[in-house]
């Protein structure tokens, strides 16, 4: 069987990865993916953990279900907003998002 | 399955029936009872506020998930008093061409994101947790977003998003951590598997990051300018004071339950945060021009002195900011009605435009007026009760620097709130903005919210009452 550790290298990897996509993709769906990122290796932290340590309750199981259910919601939403600003300025560049500043 | 435990949850299936009730009436309702749609929605709120005005006891549910205690209630209904307010302001926002077709879902959306901070509040679990903070934060968003042919509105409700799924990321990330290492995600179980190792550390540092997004603590508030200034006065107002106050209760209490084996980490680093959250904020709110920036930037600093009840762990601390939460729903609200109701009349937001409106509306800038002294702490205002048990919470545990420079720091914040008040009474405009009437509803939430800023701080009853039910560490 692969080691836990293996696993945990995985996801701290995509998590990483993700928080570094947040910072420097200027495309506003590029940015939605990273946070995708992010939220997958907490997923795959919470089945791993479960499996391999605490494997007699599945806790660690549901909240990853649940988490994988809430990140779709909040995707939706973000994407609906995305729609939103391309169909009032054609464009969803980050950087274009300049209105207000100062 | 036992489906008496869902008695605990009087407070949530109530607001469940009061929200689905709206979403069938906007369905259903036609003509002339339509008309009535505001006023509905109102008395359905506070009748739901009133219904559930007296603290429940503690109790448990379906195995530690759910927990109520009377300092929770207390807690849900100040909250709830917050957003009556903001549903009122609202009235004159939603009866315009623009939002009056969706008005339905204005009503909605604010009842499913207090909704989830009601679940946030009475979690148990990390799990109902988690869903109370997206129940809240999602809808949240869609609000932000809510005049979407407004172009500034689109784009914060991007910005809102984005950060807030972010930090839950984060936050998730620390709790997937504090998972591995304990093996639980009861709150009542995790303090005896918390040692303090570094992993542990690590998962609060992420977990503290996450709800320092939601709450807008100083490295992580770059958001929350540009959300407040795009979004809709009325959602700006109910950010800044409910959503606000909701997460930095449960972080408290977090912080409290579960995190209390490592206190001392914990606090030296709220002790950095609080600081650099109360001097950025102020020395940013003073070069802003636009009247919901400034208000933002304000609101960030009031949260750090939302935080520095948080930090000394005791009960004092606990009532303490459950007073400064109410306190600072009251003043918050009285400015951002003004905001809101010249907003609607003129289209003004800047502080320029305020020039000279006592002459024309000296109700309206007197009552500004006496939110603004609250809101910096001047004495006989509920603001200065409120800014003195916060201080004298943190001085009780033996934090004086930091109390210290919380004071100097009140002054700073003083100049920028009379800035206002000096644009208002002693500036010369020659065309001030003209003289109106308010509509009904604007004018019983500031009545209202006056009321607060003046009495709350001296009947002491309200405090005694916080104090009896708080507890600490």
């Amino acid at each position: 069987m692969v080691p836990m550790e293996y696993y945990l290298v995985v996801s701290t990897i995509m998590f990483f990865a993700g928080i570094y996509g947040f910072f420097t993709r200027r495309n506003l769906l590029a940015i939605l993916i990273s946070i995708e990122l992010i939220l997958n290796s907490v997923d795959i932290n919470f089945a791993v953990f479960n499996r391999f340590l605490y494997f007699d309750h599945p806790e660690g199981f549901f909240f990853a279900l649940f988490a994988i259910g809430i990140s779709a919601a909040e995707t939706a939403v973000a994407i609906a907003i995305i729609i939103n600003i391309y169909r009032n300025i054609r464009n969803i560049q980050a950087g274009k998002l300049d209105n207000m500043k100062y | 399955m036992n489906f008496s435990n869902l008695f605990f949850l009087k407070e949530e299936v109530s607001l469940i029936v009061v929200m689905v009730f709206l979403l069938l009436f906007d369905l259903f309702a036609t003509g002339k009872i339509r008309r009535y749609f505001h006023l509905i929605a109102c008395v359905a709120l506070g009748g739901h506020l009133l219904y559930n005005l007296q603290p429940l006891a503690e109790a448990k549910a379906f195995g530690g998930m759910y927990v109520n205690s009377p300092v929770i209630s207390l807690v849900k209904s100040v909250l709830e008093a917050g957003a009556l307010i903001v549903f009122m302001q609202a009235g004159n926002w939603l009866a315009g061409e623009k939002a009056s077709i969706k008005r339905g879902e204005f009503y909605v959306l604010m009842l499913s994101t207090l909704l989830g901070m009601f679940f946030m509040l009475s979690s148990g679990n990390f799990l109902l947790f988690f869903i109370g903070v997206e129940t809240a934060s999602v809808p949240m968003a869609a609000l932000v977003a809510f005049d979407k042919y407004r172009q500034n509105a689109a784009e914060a409700g991007a910005k809102y998003i984005l950060s807030a799924v972010f930090a839950s990321g984060l936050m998730l990330y620390g709790v997937s951590l504090i998972y591995g290492t304990v093996g639980s995600l009861y709150f009542e179980d995790i303090p005896a598997g918390i040692v303090g190792n570094p992993i542990q550390l690590m998962a609060f540092v992420f977990f503290f990051v996450g709800m320092g997004f939601k709450i807008s603590l100083v490295p992580f508030h770059l958001w929350t300018a540009d959300v407040y200034e795009g979004a809709p006065t009325a959602v700006t107002s109910y950010l800044s004071v409910v959503s606000k106050g909701a997460a930095v209760f449960v972080l408290m209490m977090i912080l409290y339950k579960v995190f209390a084996p490592i206190a001392e980490q914990w606090q030296s680093m709220l002790y950095l945060i609080i600081l650099l959250t109360i001097t950025v904020a102020n020395l940013f709110a003073l070069r802003q021009r636009n009247l919901k920036r400034f208000m933002a930037f304000s609101s960030v600093s009031q949260a750090g002195y939302l935080m520095l009840a948080v930090i000394s762990g005791t009960a004092v601390g606990m009532a303490s900011l459950v007073f400064y939460v109410l306190v600072y729903l009251c003043s918050n609200l009285g400015v951002f009605g003004v905001i809101s109701v010249i907003e609607q009349r003129t289209g003004k937001v800047d502080m320029e435009d305020y020039n000279g409106l006592y002459q024309t509306n000296p109700r309206l800038s007197v009552l500004m007026m006496l939110s603004l002294f609250s809101l910096a702490g001047i004495p006989p205002f509920a603001g200065f009760f409120s800014k003195f048990f916060v201080f004298m919470s943190a001085a009780g545990t033996g934090f004086y620097v930091l109390v210290l420079l919380a004071l100097i720091n009140t002054i700073v914040s003083l100049y920028y709130y009379l800035l206002v008040v000096k644009a208002m009474f002693i500036n010369k405009n020659d065309t001030p903005i003209a003289a109106f009437r308010s509509d009904n509803y604007t004018r019983v939430s500031l009545v209202m919210c006056l009321l607060g800023v003046l009495f709350l701080g001296i009947f002491s009853v309200v405090y005694e009452q916080f104090s009896l039910v708080a507890w600490g560490m």
